[in-house]
């Protein structure tokens, strides 16, 4: 209630009051039409509601569109909210009638939280007739899948983890080549150090950077087996000496100042971490694929001058994983709800198998600047920085998801908090790999 | 009176009882509520967490009052003078006021930044500290910031007070030979006491429910350095998926908040809300 309401229901008589009641009465009753009709509207026959988020939207729309002017009675009717608000929508609506019939997800943890919950259908047969698998890539088609059955299928551009470098800046310290070995990143460490210039540029401040190194380095010292153990909760799965071994390299980086001076106040949100590469004052940055288009807005001619590096993370001698194993965001998905009708779910069905991957949608990704999870999108892959990684994925035996994807909320939630306890030295390996064996199986 | 009755209800009553209804259910956001005791009360008042959260909120509380509370009684004293640079200030000092939480909370994080933020800006390298990252100093520069966003707020409140206070008592005072100092503490001060507690009070209880900016500026990092009590309610509700353990912390919250103001209320004799403008 405005401010000016309540002044002229003290001053004015019974007929101001009267309509107060009248015009909040009014505002109420918009409002609840308003939270009703937010529900599904696609109750009648096949047509359906899908959620999406706006990050994945000029991929979703237009198939969308194509599909709806290809099947006037059976439309797909779609909305985009940011990714945090998403998350809270879908977090009580999937559940309830309301629920769209396409659930967006991005596979892992979340998919097997649906699974054990009922909410969304199992599609191993179907996609095993409609062959639509065949031309996915197997690390990434793994995703959707839970106990061997697939219930998620995937709609957007993959997006592994690499190691961006300045190649000016190397030369400049007289280093030529990218450290293949982790021991070869700490001796670029020290070179880089001792001519003024700070090694490794982190987003701290953002937390989420912090996960690339634990995740890659876990996968190098103990291989995939060791996060899968983790989230298949068995007990005290954190205390595999992979883990341990791996939080205390981490610790030993930041000890010798490997990370730019200050770096957990650096935040990746707003690409300063990007900038400190470009600009020279850092050499080295771990990130996803998706920085690529920021790194070339901020400075267009860093990647046109060739200054731009891109490698694989560094092997660990000694080692358990293979160091071509990659890990990031493998894809976002499309499953089914539960909830849906026949007639609705064969929509979603034929929607999500004939309608996505085809090639104007690789074009639309590709145009992105992103590479599409099919195995035939090397051919259609322009620039250099593209040919390589979409090479790394291919190339990959095994493509870890962002482990906050995969873990449990609870887990997670804990996760972020002793990751920036490790990285500020707050506490130690040993303390972060109790607290997180308390979140197994919550 | 009925419709505010019903927005009253609507709004603060029933999701009250609702919240305190699910703190004694295990809920995932996802399927049912299941109903299980005090299991969530035990869990969260045994939890360490949970009373650092508090500590912090106390300090945040405290802290926030002491800053802002002088600021905002300089600042608004000065721009109640009638002078046309001191309006002209005003609205500047006011601009604050009219940003988003979120806007703040971003712009601040671009210029903490060390490597792009105002220490490279001017070029002064002692600023170039870990602002957001330095676990024994990120609380107070969360202080400054909301103090940066909330002094314009109760500046408009003293101003509002100050021109309420009858000229002629100023005049009286300089007939008497009283000087700038003794005009501000003989009549000012004492002239301005309903407006203290009213501000003290929507600064206290602002403190205990802040939110958006920390979220904004650390996610109640790094480690628990800014973990304020509203922060681990959101953690464990909706990034946790712990939405009972959420609706303890959420019943904690209203209880406190409404402890302080009882305390605020009788402490100060604001109950009775007596004039301070006899004799004038």
């Amino acid at each position: 209630m405005g401010i000016r309401t309540l002044l002229s229901m003290k001053k004015g008589g019974r007929a101001t009051k009267r309509w107060a009641a009248v015009a909040t009465a009014a505002a109420i009753s918009v409002a609840l039409a308003a939270c009703s009709s937010g529900g599904s509207g696609g109750s009648a026959g096949g047509a359906i509601v899908a959620w999406g988020t706006t990050a994945d939207k000029p991929i979703i729309q237009p198939s969308i569109a194509q599909w709806n002017k290809d099947h006037p009675d059976a439309k797909i009717t779609d909305s985009y909210f940011g990714t945090n608000d998403f998350k809270s929508k879908i977090k009580t609506a999937v559940g309830s009638p309301q629920a769209p019939q396409l659930v967006y997800n991005w596979g892992g943890g979340t998919l097997s939280q649906y699974v054990k919950a009922g909410l969304v259908k199992d599609l191993s047969s179907d996609v095993t007739s409609s062959g639509f698998l065949d031309n996915i890539v197997p690390s990434i088609a793994a995703i959707g899948q839970v106990d061997g059955k697939t219930y998620a299928l995937p709609m957007s551009s993959t997006a592994p983890v690499v190691l961006y470098y300045n190649k000016d800046v190397l030369s400049k310290a007289g280093i030529s080549e990218a450290p293949a070995t982790w021991d070869d990143l700490l001796a670029d460490v020290k070179t880089l150090k001792g001519k003024g210039i700070s090694p490794i540029s982190i987003g701290g401040q953002s937390q989420w950077p912090y996960l690339m190194w634990l995740e890659y380095l876990v996968d190098r010292v103990g291989g995939p087996t060791v996060f899968q153990n983790i989230i298949a909760n068995k007990p005290n799965a954190w205390s595999d000496p992979a883990v341990l071994e791996s939080l205390k390299m981490i610790q030993s980086l930041v000890k010798a100042d490997g990370f730019a001076k200050g770096f957990s106040t650096v935040s990746a949100d707003t690409n300063a971490d990007l900038a400190l590469m470009v600009t020279g004052k850092a050499a080295f940055m771990l990130q996803g694929t998706w920085s690529y288009s920021g790194i070339s807005s901020i400075d267009p001619n860093f990647v046109k001058d060739g200054k731009l590096g891109v490698a694989p993370f560094p092997a660990v001698t000694g080692g358990k994983g293979d160091p071509k194993d990659i890990a990031g965001n493998p894809s976002v998905y499309w499953s089914i709800s539960s909830k849906a009708s026949t007639a609705q779910a064969k929509t979603a069905l034929d929607y999500m198998t004939k309608y996505v991957w085809t090639d104007s949608y690789d074009k639309t990704v590709l145009d992105q600047g992103s590479i599409p999870p099919t195995k035939d999108a090397a051919t259609k892959l322009t620039t250099d920085f593209a040919k390589n990684v979409d090479q790394m994925i291919n190339q990959a035996p095994s493509f870890t998801q962002s482990w906050d994807l995969a873990l449990s909320p609870a887990a997670s939630t804990a996760f972020w908090t002793q990751l920036s306890l490790l990285f500020g030295l707050s506490e130690t390996p040993q303390q972060f790999v109790d607290n997180m064996n308390k979140t197994i199986g919550k | 009176m009925v419709p505010a009755l019903v927005l009253f209800l609507a709004f603060a009553i029933v999701p009250l009882v609702v919240a305190a209804g699910l703190s004694f259910t295990s809920w995932d956001g996802l399927t049912a509520p299941v109903f299980d005791g005090v299991a969530n009360w035990v869990a969260q008042l045994t939890d360490p967490v949970t009373y650092h959260a508090l500590w912090l909120t106390f300090q945040v509380i405290i802290f926030s009052w002491i800053v802002q509370t002088p600021m905002s009684l300089l600042v608004g004293v000065f721009i109640a003078g009638k002078q046309r640079y001191r309006a002209l200030l005003a609205a500047l000092y006011f601009l604050p006021l009219i940003l988003s939480s979120a806007a703040i909370g971003i712009a601040f994080k671009a210029l903490f930044d060390p490597n792009f933020g105002f220490s490279a800006a001017l070029g002064l390298s002692f600023l170039k500290q870990d602002w957001l990252g330095n676990p024994h100093l990120v609380l107070y520069v969360v202080i400054f910031i909301i103090a940066w966003q909330f002094i314009p707020f109760h500046s408009l409140l003293y101003q509002a007070g100050v021109r309420q206070i009858p000229t002629s008592m100023y005049e009286a005072a300089e007939i008497d030979g009283a000087g700038r100092m003794r005009q501000f503490f003989s009549i000012t001060l004492p002239q301005l006491r309903n407006t203290i507690v009213t501000s003290s009070t929507l600064m206290i209880i602002g403190s205990l429910t802040y939110f958006d900016i920390v979220y904004v500026l650390t996610q109640g990092g790094p480690g628990y350095s800014t973990w304020l009590l509203p922060i681990d309610m959101y953690q464990t509700g909706f990034s946790a998926s712990d939405l009972g353990g959420a609706s303890v912390l959420a019943v904690l919250l209203v209880i406190i908040g409404l402890i302080i103001a009882q305390l605020l209320t009788r402490l100060t004799g604001f109950n009775r809300m007596s004039s301070e403008a006899e004799g004038a």
